[in-house]
């Protein structure tokens, strides 16, 4: 049993690579024949023939397509993603930059989302038909069904316009710019790292407005789910044996039904945090968050294909890492599935 | 009674609102908050930097040897140069550099200083190059060219004799900017010039310079204290905000003192909020409509007339962009030396059709016109699909990124297209030439003005663009772009539409800002804020 269990966890592991180098292979040849011309963000509209040409040389796209590839995948190979000509620093420097501004909300949303999610969608399950439960839904159907930049913008109307409970838009205010040195590029780590305890404050007020955005999102979903999967444990026969045997409504539930379910949520919320994980561009715009979904987006607009290939490796990288991560913890926690 | 589950609540909500109610500072006296979309930046080196945010910055940073005067564009004044003179044949200009300029360094500014500069643009060869080496400079030539004759003169030489006013406005632009030479040698890496450092760094005598660029979040500018203009703020922030909501809100609670890119509505709502004051200007930008002298109805002299007149320019520009752009039907944007204020279209269908059946087309034909995806260039091609539709012709809309469809209109493969077009140096030939002059059009031609990228070529505009430049008298020289831009209506595949205008809403504490027309620099140095 347990060395079946083993063979499946190392033929997931293997599949990783082959995805990986698929998903290079596929945005490389999409970065190529896209209808943008790369050297214009580069020289822009105006530059003569001749710069244009020097520009198609220096970025090596008089080569042949599988030379350029080739090229590509060598100084990958040695961690070299090239350089990005929007930022005009290397694409490792800028994902060293914008992924843990990403990270940051994506992991203070999840928390958020599954701290407030799952409760409720227990409590929904349990009350199933009641006024509870129609609250609950329509509290979720709201944040699954808003647009995203429609709820950023309410809530910093609300909350930052409005109230004046929360500071605006970016990262930080702008008085403690470059107080703290850069050592994670998390700035709540930073500014603890440096003791700096204002910037901290200051960094986790600016962080709570995007992330409860993000997380109602999430926290929709999650609430969805975590009712669904209850409602079919309650149902169980165990649980009505459990019942039969007297113990308390709370143990039931939480120690029989949620125990049960425990397994499928931790899927759940592996995934939904690797999809915040991808850069949550809306928000990121709206919150003026210099987060990798804004950094792909500009990217992808302008062309730029270094930055590009980078960032979506980065977001294939921690898409399959969480898959993985869910897949060995499935198995694991649970003995049913080989 | 306070029950234990109450207080836990109360204990759990605490940390989230002890943020509440305390009052988000404003932002500090000697700072300039500025909020504007600043993702078009590649770079910040004036060699290479030809975005419009990027000659902000570099427009504060840097001096360059002449400049328009600010009050009254048409004259030239001294910067970094005292005085200058033009030799009898018109081919050597004489710099002669005022003493006392000092870099951000403490360094003098000295005419090898400024030798230097124009010379590493011509070297470096970026975008901007060829607005110093059109007058006959190249990387082989351009040390003898372009020479430092001693400690404060400079001497540089052109090929051909052309009108000095319009060699004197090219070194006023953004990439004759006057770097120091020292400090950007000294970050010379692998004979780059400097090029990688100056990306994000300047080395200048303007009023700042550049403390920081962190590329989709900010540029700040510290004040120069050894620079000759005294900067009263003691720093300027760029904080990038694309969203124009995100801007307004921001505005609106003192987080940012000055907004750039506000909407049309947005704009209305500041006009009549007493805690605001707004600064406009005429900016360069004209937006046109093309037709691609490929495609054969388009080719046809009366179709181009029928579609300049069934388009309804003053409904375009009342309903759609009141605030944001006027009606501007010739190439020269107003403000500028040679432009002129004739308006020789307005929508007229029974004439529009007259010339459709004149041209044998009188049940019309299909049309395929490209447009960028972002507003308002949405809405204006649209009300263009609805006019064209009333003479027949079926316009097929196809949106897209900006930077694809100008791939697509410098590949030639467009029909029609909606685009937009802002000078490159204040000078009436940057226009004329753009939209007059295609001397080669085969598909290697070097120069991919907008009417080779139209295929259309119309020998006499041609020749008057190219003589234009060459006449030393201002008179007749405006004269003759007057009458170029007269023909160039009846003649060319362009529909000129409207001109921009470009708005900065700041709040009523800010003193001393005004937006500056057509791309001239936009300078914070006497901003102040009470």
């Amino acid at each position: 049993m347990a060395t079946s269990r083993l063979k499946a966890l190392a033929a997931t592991t293997a599949s990783v690579p082959i995805t990986l180098f698929g998903l290079v292979l596929v945005t490389f040849l999409i970065g190529r024949v896209m209808p943008i011309d790369p050297v214009l963000a580069i020289v822009g509209d105006r530059a003569p023939a001749d710069v244009v040409a020097a520009a198609r040389l220096e970025l090596g796209l008089d080569r042949p397509l599988y030379v350029q590839f080739w090229i590509y995948l060598t100084k990958l190979a040695v961690g070299d993603l090239g350089r990005s000509v929007m930022t005009s620093h290397t694409v490792g420097e800028d994902i060293r930059r914008f992924f843990p501004a990403t990270m940051e909300l994506a992991t203070v949303a999840i928390f958020l989302a599954a701290g407030i999610g799952i409760p409720l969608g227990v409590l929904a399950a349990v009350k199933q038909g009641t006024r509870i439960d129609h609250t609950i839904r329509v509290v979720c159907l709201a944040g699954h069904s808003l647009p995203i930049f429609v709820l950023s913008l309410l809530s910093l109307l609300v909350f930052y316009a409005t109230l004046g409970w929360a500071p605006g838009p970016g990262r930080q205010n702008l008085m403690f710019d470059d107080m703290v040195p850069v050592v994670t590029n998390f700035l709540t780590v930073d500014a603890l790292l440096a003791g700096e305890w204002e910037v901290f404050r200051d960094a986790v007020a600016h962080l709570l407005q995007p992330a409860g955005v993000l997380a109602y999102f999430a926290m929709a979903f999650i609430a969805r789910m975590t009712r669904a999967f209850m409602l079919d444990a309650l149902a169980g026969e165990y649980v009505i044996t459990a019942r039969a045997k007297g113990l308390s409504p709370m143990r039931v539930i939480w120690r029989h039904a949620f125990g049960n379910i425990s397994v499928r949520l931790v899927t759940i919320i592996a995934l939904t945090y690797a999809g915040l994980l991808e850069g949550a561009v809306v928000t990121e715009t709206v919150f003026s968050w210099p987060g990798l979904g804004q950094y792909l987006t500009i990217s992808l607009l302008n062309a730029d294909m270094n930055a590009v290939l980078g960032a979506t490796l980065v977001v294939g990288v921690t898409y399959l890492g969480f898959n993985l991560l869910a897949d060995v913890l499935y198995r694991l926690l649970d003995p049913r599935v080989s | 009674m306070i029950t234990r589950r109450a207080l836990m609540t109360v204990a759990t909500a605490t940390p989230f609102f002890s943020f509440a109610g305390q009052g988000w500072a404003d932002t500090p006296k000697d700072t300039v908050v500025v909020g504007k979309a600043i993702d078009d930046i590649i770079s910040l080196d004036p060699a290479e930097a030809f975005e419009f945010s990027g000659g902000e910055v570099n427009g504060n940073c840097y001096e360059r040897l002449v400049v328009p005067n600010p009050e009254k564009p048409s004259e030239i004044v001294g910067e970094i140069a005292q005085s200058w003179t033009v030799s009898p044949d018109g081919l050597v200009f004489t710099f002669t550099i005022k003493p006392g300029l000092k870099f951000a360094s403490g360094a003098p500014v000295t005419a090898e200083d400024a030798a230097f500069s124009l010379q590493r643009t011509i070297k470096l060869n970026k975008s901007p190059a060829f607005i110093i080496n059109q007058f006959g400079a190249n990387k082989d030539n351009v040390e003898k060219m372009i020479v430092a004759t001693g400690p404060n003169t400079l001497t540089f030489t052109i090929a051909e004799k052309v009108a000095p006013t319009f060699v004197l406005y090219c070194l006023s632009a953004n990439c004759g900017s006057i770097v120091e030479k020292a400090v950007v040698m000294k970050n010379d890496v692998a004979g780059d010039l400097g090029n990688a450092w100056m990306k994000t760094n300047s080395a200048g005598s303007g009023p700042f310079s550049v403390r920081s660029w962190k590329a989709s979040e900010s540029v700040i500018l510290d004040a120069n204290p050894n620079s000759t203009i005294k900067a009263k703020p003691r720093r300027v922030f760029y904080k990038h905000i694309i969203d124009p909501s995100a801007q307004q809100l921001q505005l609106q609670q003192g987080d940012i003192d000055i907004a750039r890119d506000l909407l049309p509505d947005q704009l209305k709502a500041a006009q009549a909020n007493p805690a605001f004051a707004l600064s406009s200007a005429p900016q360069s930008y004209i937006m046109y409509l093309c037709l691609n002298q490929n495609v054969p109805n388009l080719a046809k002299p009366q179709v181009r007339q029928a579609i300049k007149w069934a388009i309804d320019y003053d409904g375009i520009q009342q309903n759609i962009v009141p605030t944001t752009y006027d009606v501007q039907q010739s190439f020269v944007p107003k403000g500028m030396m040679g432009a002129i204020s004739d308006r020789p279209f307005k929508k007229d269908i029974a004439k529009a059709k007259a010339l459709m059946a004149e041209a044998g087309l009188a049940n019309g034909f299909e049309l395929v016109i490209d447009h960028y995806n972002g507003q308002p260039g949405g809405d204006i091609a649209q009300a263009i699909q609805a006019n064209l539709g009333e003479i027949g012709i079926k316009v097929t809309l196809q949106a897209g990124e900006q930077r694809q469809v100008i791939t697509r209109y410098r590949a030639r493969t467009h029909q029609s297209a909606i685009l937009s077009w802002g000078i490159d140096y204040f000078d009436p030939n940057t226009n004329a030439e753009t939209f007059c002059v295609n001397v080669d059009n085969s598909d290697t031609a070097r120069n991919k003005t907008l009417a080779w990228r139209n295929s259309w070529q119309d020998v006499d505009l041609s020749n008057r663009a190219i003589a234009a430049v060459k006449e030393s008298d201002a008179k007749v020289r405006e004269e003759m772009y007057a009458s170029m831009q007269r023909d160039h209506h009846q003649r060319s595949p362009f529909a000129l539409l409207l001109q921009a205008t470009g708005w900065a809403v700041m709040r009523k504490n800010l003193k001393g800002f005004t937006l500056a027309p057509l791309g001239l620099r936009t300078t914070f140095d006497q901003v102040t804020k009470a």
